[in-house]
């Protein structure tokens, strides 16, 4: 009697289990096809935080899947340079009118053609107001184009099948350099009838294509295969690619070493350490278009003047940068010697003046005083950011920094969440300086420039205003010739290294690695590897 | 019987409508606009922030927020994420695996725990109890993530026996090695608890009659002592589940598992409102069954439990 009765109970337990563990492996399992085809390439990303619409994704998980499945006018090879993709030709005598040319008989992966018009009305889906799409600033200096209202991109007009012209509103020598960007890829017709059906099953122009519908498995991964109508100069070697969402880099990075991973392109904070001698050559660790800085807006006490230009080059010469990068970042950062980076046609460490980005203690102690003498230095000097991001560690060490070196008091201003920094820089609520960093979106010195410190600029944070260097940016920006132009930035930053509206720190490498049985990796001038190139087997 | 199941069923919803007030607030007044964060390290213009807003009906005042979100609930509507996936979507998608795991986990440290926490009750102080307490001791004292970590270093990198990380669609071989992470350390806690249990039990008048009747040890060992001794360990299983369901943020993140847990994490990073707090809701959901159906288990185990009166 009794024992019938625990029989009872521990039949049903072990029922239900099963009941619940056959259920859901049923609702779970999906057939996999990836095993038959061993060119498949696995890379890591994350879950996209938007719907996969070009104009609508400006965050890095997103943004790799795009690339590949879309081709725009242009595509960016290793180092940055512009290589013509779908464009036949970009022509313009003033960078303010620019003639679009785009090679015949192009067709998306649905069948629907690439011609002038499909950039043309994806652009104008982008920049319409009402559409709030994430990347509409990119188009803000085409003709027509307005943050009050909903207007029309004036600026575009197709010619015939193939060709279409821009008008901008100023010139801007680095539009061509632009048009590779994710915000300006062409979208075929049936994406208009439905984007939001279209953001879950994009079809693009790309050397890859989605296999399938549904095959952006969400928080899981995506699987793409190579797009066999892709005619460009990013044909894949490769069978596929599977791209891989992890929550964290050291899951990642774990499956790197456990051979569930070929490609890795963002090293954990915890394996800075030992990853170059657990990968030896797989391992990568390379310059990037990433620079960090810290803003010091100019509304606050003691910086604004010359009082200001001095206590700014006081606190960037108060920091060890070499010793931060090796210490704190085991050498994963490059200390900054401009405001852009490595990676970019045009950059210089020989700027004039960007000693002002050397450890010198004796000088920083001596213009400091100089400061003083024009007004006593009260109170403390913090750098705010966001406790969610990893950057106490790099904080602490530059806010020590200055405080030994200047004798005053300074320290980090942690905020819990990301979210929360940045409104209060947004709605210039904050108080003291703030973390601050640029990744570009196209490989061009004016990226890092313009957008941070003209004129009221969107991302001028620090609410940066000099005359001279707007001068200098729109100088640059109506040369039609690269170099002459890319002088007039260098001499732009020069400016800027006397004012320092921001502090440069350094620049991120891009760390990561790969697999024994993939070869040809080589990493693109934005962190992202070359995935068409990459052989496997 | 079923009187009493129709009322614990009542009580479930003000519990719904308090949950979810609450935690709808709780993310309303989550410092910082969702919106600006959407935009990383560049600042958008206002104009843009303004139309994503009402998009997401972020402009409105929180009770009125509150009130669509209860009210799209009641057309199965729980809302989108900032990805365009209904959240409805992510639920059908995240609990079946999380599920999958609790209840790997669950068997790992009942059967285990039980078997480990017997033996060492009826040889108390003998060798193998001492081993049992010291092995217990460690996997309690140690953090979850630090288990994690060693076994997913050593049984996935170094030996090659597992995956690193759990793969597409989450099959159960993969979702072993986290599930044995994740029972860790309740097993040890079972261990102690259905150690002392035996031992208390065993000390008691009437296992000294059965002894004492002459029955045999395998009749008395079952019968009079475990099922006895399994009141406590019952309880601590139930909640425990209710536990594991909800998600381990922890091992979930580091295993890559797409459950609960990671989701929530994430939702919660980017200030998501409706999937968090669809999430939560369906937490203290099942939350609710759990314990419900743990209640009843009681009367099963011991006759003198009664729950209708």
């Amino acid at each position: 009697m009794k024992i019938r009765r625990i029989g009872i109970g521990a039949l049903a337990l072990a029922a239900a289990s099963a009941l619940v563990l056959t259920g859901c492996s049923t609702g779970g399992d999906t057939p996999s096809t990836s095993g038959s085809n061993t060119s498949i390439i696995t890379a890591n990303g994350s879950e996209p935080q938007n719907p996969l619409i070009p104009t609508n994704t400006n965050e890095v998980g997103g943004g790799k899947i795009l690339d590949e499945i879309f081709a725009g006018l242009v595509y960016y090879d290793a180092k940055g340079a512009p290589v013509n993709d779908v464009a036949e030709s970009i022509e313009t005598d003033d960078a303010q009118n620019y003639t679009i040319k785009i090679k015949p008989g192009l067709k998306f992966t649905n069948g629907d053609p690439v011609d002038a018009t499909s950039f043309v009305d994806a652009w104008q889906y982008g920049a319409l107001l009402s559409n709030a799409q994430l990347s509409s600033y990119f188009f803000e200096d085409i003709e027509g184009f307005s943050y009050d209202a909903d207007s029309p991109l004036t600026g575009l007009k197709v010619v015939d099948d193939t060709t279409f012209t821009v008008a901008l509103t100023s010139p801007k020598s680095d539009f061509p350099l632009r048009l590779g960007y994710s915000a300006f890829y062409p979208l075929p017709k049936t994406a208009f009838e439905d984007m939001a059906a279209f953001g879950e099953n994009p079809i693009g122009n790309g050397p890859y294509m989605l296999a399938g519908e549904g095959a952006w498995k969400h928080n899981e991964k995506i699987d793409l295969v190579v797009n066999p109508d892709y005619d460009g100069g990013r044909v894949p070697k490769n069978g596929g690619l599977s791209i891989v969402f992890y929550a964290t880099q050291d899951a990642a990075y774990a499956d790197l070493q456990g051979g569930n991973l070929d490609v890795l392109d963002a090293v954990p904070d915890s394996a800075y350490q030992t990853f170059e001698s657990d990968l030896g050559d797989r391992a990568v660790n390379q310059a990037a278009a990433v620079f960090q800085s810290f803003t010091i807006p100019a509304r606050l006490p003691h910086f604004d003047g010359e009082e200001g230009k001095l206590r700014r080059a006081a606190i960037s010469m108060s920091i060890n940068r070499e010793e931060i990068t090796k210490v704190i970042f085991e050498g994963t950062r490059t200390p900054a010697s401009d405001f852009t980076s490595p990676v970019i046609d045009g950059w210089t460490d020989k700027l004039e003046g960007a000693d002002v980005l050397a450890y010198n203690p004796d000088e920083a102690v001596k213009l400091w005083a100089q400061a003083d003498a024009i007004s006593p230095w009260s109170g403390t000097f913090q750098i705010a950011y966001n406790a969610d991001g990893g950057h106490q560690g790099w904080v602490d060490a530059v806010s020590n920094s200055i405080k030994n070196t200047l004798g005053i008091d300074a320290s980090g201003a942690p905020s819990p969440t990301f979210a929360e920094v940045r409104t209060a820089i947004t709605d210039r609520s904050i108080q003291t300086a703030f973390r601050t960093g640029w990744q570009a979106d196209y490989p061009g010195l004016f990226n890092f420039l313009g957008p941070i410190y003209a004129t009221d600029a969107g991302s001028n944070d620090g609410d940066y205003s000099n005359p001279d260097f707007d001068a200098l940016l729109a100088k640059g920006s109506s040369e039609t010739d690269v170099d002459t132009a890319n002088k007039d930035f260098q001499d732009a930053q020069e400016i800027l290294l006397k004012d320092l509206p921001a502090i440069p720190l350094w620049y991120s490498n891009v760390t990561g690695g790969y697999g024994t049985d993939v070869s040809n990796v080589t990493f693109g001038w934005n962190s992202v590897p070359l995935f068409y190139e990459i052989t496997k087997g | 019987m079923a009187g009493y199941i129709f009322r614990r069923v009542l009580q479930a919803i003000p519990v719904f409508f308090g949950t979810t007030f609450l935690i709808y607030f709780m993310v309303f007044a989550m410092p910082g606009d969702p919106i600006v964060a959407l935009f990383g390290d560049k600042t958008p213009n206002p104009a843009v922030i303004e139309q994503l807003r009402q998009q997401y009906h972020l402009d409105q005042p929180f009770i009125v927020q509150y009130f669509l979100y209860i009210g799209g609930i009641f057309r199965g509507d729980f809302g989108t994420s900032f990805s365009g996936e209904p959240v409805t979507q992510i639920l059908a998608r995240t609990f079946p695996v999380t599920i999958r795991l609790a209840v790997l986990a669950l068997i790992f440290q009942s059967v285990a725990g039980i078997a480990v926490g017997l033996v060492s009750g009826l040889r108390k102080g003998k060798l193998f109890d001492s081993s049992a307490l010291v092995v217990s001791l460690i996997l309690i004292s140690l953090p979850i993530f630090v288990i994690a970590y060693v076994a997913q270093f050593v049984f996935g990198v170094q030996l090659g026996w597992a995956r690193t990380t759990v793969g597409p669609g989450a099959p159960l071989q993969d979702l072993i090695l986290p599930a044995i992470v994740l029972a860790s350390v309740s097993f040890a806690q079972i261990v102690r608890l259905t150690r002392s249990s035996v031992i208390e039990t065993s000390g008691l008048d009437f296992v000294r009659t059965a002894y004492s009747k002459g029955l045999s040890r395998k009749r008395i060992v079952p019968v009079h002592i475990l099922r006895n001794s399994l009141i406590p360990v019952v309880t601590y299983l139930a909640t425990d589940f209710g536990v594991l369901l909800v998600g381990a943020t922890v091992t979930e993140g580091i295993f890559n598992v797409p459950g609960v847990g990671n989701t929530l994490y994430q939702a919660i990073i980017r200030g998501e409102g409706p999937t968090v707090v669809s999430f939560v809701t369906v937490m203290v959901l099942l939350y609710l069954v759990v314990n419900l159906v743990v209640d009843l288990l009681y009367g099963l185990l011991d006759p003198r439990i009664r729950l209708v009166k």
